[in-house]
């Protein structure tokens, strides 16, 4: 009985383990440390080498200010979809439609704003109520119809890229007013006196450094008041050395540039924000437990019918801000627009540690794997390698992720 | 009187932390029908398991000889070569494949990797007309009745060339018809020299078919009986499946006084649920019970009793199709038609299937406990997690559940701790009446003991709790009552001096004619 629990207690910090060099240690702490979350840290760490590989082999020019800058902008929309791609894989489904929603959604924006000069804040709202809409009748048909997702998305891809075709009527619609397409392009305005860098940017970065820095002391005070395992102290040190140094070095190669892209500070508006309600809410909590365990989860009472159906609205949703960014980057809207959105965005969010049983993942995974698939794309793009050879590199790394984390898995022992 | 075809010796086998066989010897002789029953648990399945190398050589310890030889089964196929066939409980026919085609699966006639569908089809059509049916081997298996499924199971089975045939509580999901229909194959069958090992708990149906009959009671062979003897009486057998001592295993209980004049916590009145699929087949059939503030309940039944289906059918009609009766707590009616619903009203339901059915195995501890009352920890939609700590450390002490910290994922925890980890996610949404199904099932002597205690602790403050067992002396030594159900039906109900294990499972093996 004394062997009830069959987990060992995660290893306390072995310091002075073996009496190794001090080096030797904290290296030894690191692994620990990395072991417990390996999915994401092993992608953490597999973004940094491909970034680390990328600026060798490109000579810099992958971390060029003008390049980080366009890599964002490139990149904003994918990750928009990633977000919402995750909920609907933790909570076991699938969704095909996104690519095809995007394009739809930026052909009514067309139409609206193009051809019937609306307001473009009325225009935009407009879309995305019209998303959420499209998004709510796909939930409804797999939530009450049970109909699998997988069907029901993938008649949306079909529906909806045929739509695009129809209000386009096969043509390019463009351009976009100026306010729209800040969405797309804008950067945040200059402020304050003439320095090299963009004023404003430092000081979000500034800010931003402060907020996680406050946020990771006060989450260690309150584990340690839990008495639970932390870091410990001069790796957590560390981990705070480089997060200001990589939030530091963003800043300034952004700074040096044209500033804070619009579109990142909505990603990261979104990225906290849905961080906060999948970790903090009851409703990201409901979505994690129909996604592990469906039969349980209603046997305790979870509307689970009710979570999936907003967990597609929510999807619907965020394919038209998606739309409303590629619409505005390309000042058109095209009908092979958003084509492969939805295979990128699964493939972030398995890449970063979505289980395709469901229950498992983080927003913040989503953005890691979708900034290894960003990066390995820029950066073949700066090495002239053709999108043939970018399509079976990017295939591979899918595999590679998760295959390494399948392996990982049995390796640990089941 | 033919000599043994069959001899197990001495079998052993444990799973991890359970030995579910501890020295069992069976002996089944040549062509007759040797009859395997026990209690839930008692381990029956697991040394038919053993025999059909479902649990191959080297993962039991003893030995078997069939046919006088020796046996070292690395697998299903391995077993059937030698002509032993077993038929599992759950059927293993592919739906929408015909007959023929599933008769043959894995066994087919072909050349050269092509089937020879001339040949298929005839064979199978001699099968099937061995087995009484005379169905087309082109129709699908779906499109036949469980009845005939089990038919077809045993054509495929003679289409091995089987020469010992293992039934698995075969009649479990038939009506009294193809009940009565296969056990007269079975007669059939045993003319033409095949002999069946069946495993049941009809007592009825063992007397109809069986020559012998052999006892296990927690893992050990107690006895082999001939059934045709007339001192091998039904009472006679009952007391082989269920004599055991009962020891200290339980808490000190002061039995329950019943209030007179206050209505009781809840009951449930005529309550009919068909099941989901076949519609014709009540699963359970107008039942009615009650249980009072601070009483422990007991449900007597055997596989298939009806005991689950109808607790999770009275809580938010989470089994079967609903077919009638009433809820009322307290005096006053309710409706239970949704989980959410019956949790507001003050009922909770822990599952007899913990790992599918109670936890999500991925999560945390007091992720796990918080689920089904996140509203007690959240403001606004948001949990706090500082007070989902505090409760779920509360639960780990007063429930002693033993893991490093409530952050652990429940699937590092052992059964017993799993358990305890349910029951605290019950308990937290404050419920006057928890329903506990099997609470006991799969763990260890100790975590039992303090299951028991938590249980009593519950009634003594004042909750009603209807205890859900297939383990007699569990019932006996905790309830106050005890209520005996059999094919879906309630067959007795007994005070706590009343109750023996002979009297609860006389009702609990009672057959539906004897019942009217």
């Amino acid at each position: 009985m004394s062997t009830d629990v069959t987990a060992k207690t995660p290893a306390p910090a072995p310091s002075g383990k073996g009496g190794g060099t001090a080096d030797g240690g904290l290296w030894g702490l690191v692994l620990e440390g990395m072991r417990r979350n390996m999915r994401q840290y092993g992608m953490l760490i597999a973004l940094g080498l491909i970034v680390a590989l990328f600026a060798v082999w490109t000579d810099g020019d992958l971390l060029l200010p003008r390049n980080v800058s366009n890599l964002v902008l490139q990149n904003s929309y994918i990750l928009i979809l990633a977000i919402g791609m995750m909920l609907v894989i933790i909570a076991g489904h699938i969704d095909l439609s996104v690519g095809s929603l995007t394009a739809f959604v930026g052909a009514l924006a067309a139409v609206f704003m193009v051809k019937n000069d609306m307001p473009w804040p009325v225009a935009v709202l407009l879309c995305l109520a019209i998303g959420a809409l499209a998004g709510s009748v796909q939930g409804f048909l797999i939530a009450y119809g049970g109909i699998p997702s997988f069907i029901v998305t993938l008649a949306g891809m079909l529906v909806f890229r045929g739509l695009t075709e129809i209000f386009l009527e096969g043509q390019t619609l463009g351009p976009f007013p100026k306010g729209e397409q800040k969405i797309g392009i804008g950067f945040l305005p200059e402020v304050g006196p003439e320095t090299n860098y963009h004023n404003l940017t430092l000081l979000l970065g500034l800010v931003l450094i402060a907020a996680v820095l406050l946020q990771e002391i006060r989450d260690r005070r309150r584990q340690l008041s839990f008495s639970l395992d932390v870091l410990p102290r001069n790796l957590f040190l560390l981990k705070l050395v480089a997060v200001t140094a990589a939030i530091l070095t963003v800043t300034l190669l952004l700074a040096s540039y044209k500033g804070t892209p619009i579109v990142l500070l909505i990603l990261g508006v979104l990225v906290v924000g849905y961080s906060y309600v999948m970790r903090n809410s009851i409703f990201g909590r409901h979505i994690y437990a129909i996604g592990g365990n469906l039969p349980a989860a209603k046997l305790s009472g979870v509307k689970d019918k009710k979570v999936t159906f907003y967990v597609f609205l929510n999807m619907g949703m965020l394919a038209a801000l998606a739309g409303l960014v590629v619409a505005a980057r390309l000042n058109a809207a095209s009908p092979k627009a958003g084509l492969n959105f939805e295979l990128e965005a699964i493939a972030s969010a398995f890449i970063g540690g979505a289980s395709m049983s469901g229950g498992v993942g983080t927003v913040l995974g989503a953005i890691i794997g979708g900034l290894v698939l960003g990066v390995l794309n820029n950066g073949m793009n700066l090495l002239s390698v053709g999108t043939d050879w970018q399509q079976v590199i990017k295939g591979l790394a899918l595999l590679a992720a998760v295959g390494f984390d399948v392996w990982n898995k049995r390796k640990v022992g089941s | 009187m033919a000599g043994p075809v069959l001899d197990m010796r001495s079998i052993v086998k444990t799973f991890p932390g359970v030995k579910a066989l501890s020295d069992v010897n069976l002996t089944v002789r040549q062509g007759e029908v040797h009859a395997v029953c026990g209690e839930n648990g008692a381990g029956k399945s697991t040394l038919m398991k053993v025999l059909s190398g479902v649990h191959p050589h080297g993962t039991y310890e003893g030995e078997i000889l069939f046919e006088g030889e020796v046996c070292r089964f690395k697998d299903i196929r391995a077993s059937e070569q030698r002509g032993i066939v077993i038929i599992h409980q759950e059927l293993a026919l592919v739906p929408y494949l015909s007959l023929a085609e599933n008769i043959f699966l894995g066994n087919e006639h072909a050349t050269r990797g092509f089937i020879n569908w001339n040949e298929t089809l005839r064979h199978a059509t001699e099968v099937l007309r061995r087995v009484g049916l005379d169905d087309h081997p082109e129709t699908r298996v779906a499109d036949i009745g469980v009845g005939k499924q089990q038919l077809v199971e045993i054509a495929k089975a003679l289409s091995k060339k089987v020469k010992l045939l293992i039934l698995d509580e075969p009649t479990a999901a038939l009506n009294d018809e193809d009940s009565g229909k296969l056990l007269d194959l079975i007669l059939e069958l045993k003319k033409q020299g095949i002999t069946s090992i069946i495993i049941s708990h009809k007592l009825n149906e063992i007397r109809r078919v069986a020559d012998s009959v052999t006892i296990l009671r927690d893992g050990r062979t107690i006895e082999t009986l001939d059934v045709k003897a007339p001192e091998t009486t039904e009472d006679r057998i009952i007391s082989g499946m269920v004599g055991r001592d009962l020891e200290n295993r339980f808490p000190e209980r002061t039995p329950h006084q019943p209030e007179e004049g206050t209505a009781p916590a809840l009951e449930i009145r005529n309550w009919t649920v068909h099941h989901p699929i076949d519609q014709h087949r009540k699963v359970v059939d107008d039942v009615s019970l009650h249980v009072r503030r601070g009483e422990i309940v007991g449900i007597a039944g055997l596989m298939g009793a009806g005991r689950t289906e109808l607790a999770m059918s009275v809580f938010g009609r989470s089994y079967g199709r609903y077919a009638g009766g009433t809820v009322v707590k307290d005096g006053e009616e309710i409706r239970t038609r949704s989980v959410a619903e019956a949790i507001r009203h003050g009922i909770a339901y822990v599952t007899e299937d913990r790992k599918h059915y109670g936890l999500n195995l991925i999560d945390t501890i007091n992720r796990n406990i918080s689920l089904s009352a996140l509203g007690k920890v959240a403001r606004a939609g948001v949990v706090d997690e500082h007070e989902e700590r505090k409760v779920a450390e509360s639960f780990r002490t007063s429930m002693n559940i033993k893991a490093p910290t409530v952050f652990e994922p429940v699937n590092k925890l052992s059964g017993g701790n799993q358990q305890k980890v349910v029951l605290s996610k019950w308990i937290f949404t404050g419920p006057d009446v928890l329903i506990l199904d099997e609470p006991t099932r799969g763990i260890d002597v100790g975590a039992k003991y303090e299951i028991y205690t938590v249980i009593d602790r519950l009634a003594a403050e004042g909750k009603a709790v209807v205890f859900i067992s297939s383990e007699l002396p569990e019932l006996l030594g905790m309830c106050d009552r005890v209520y005996t159900m059999a094919a879906g039906r309630l067959t007795g109900e007994f005070s706590r001096s009343e109750a023996s294990q002979e009297s609860l499972m006389r009702q609990m093996t009672k057959d539906k004619e004897v019942t009217r």
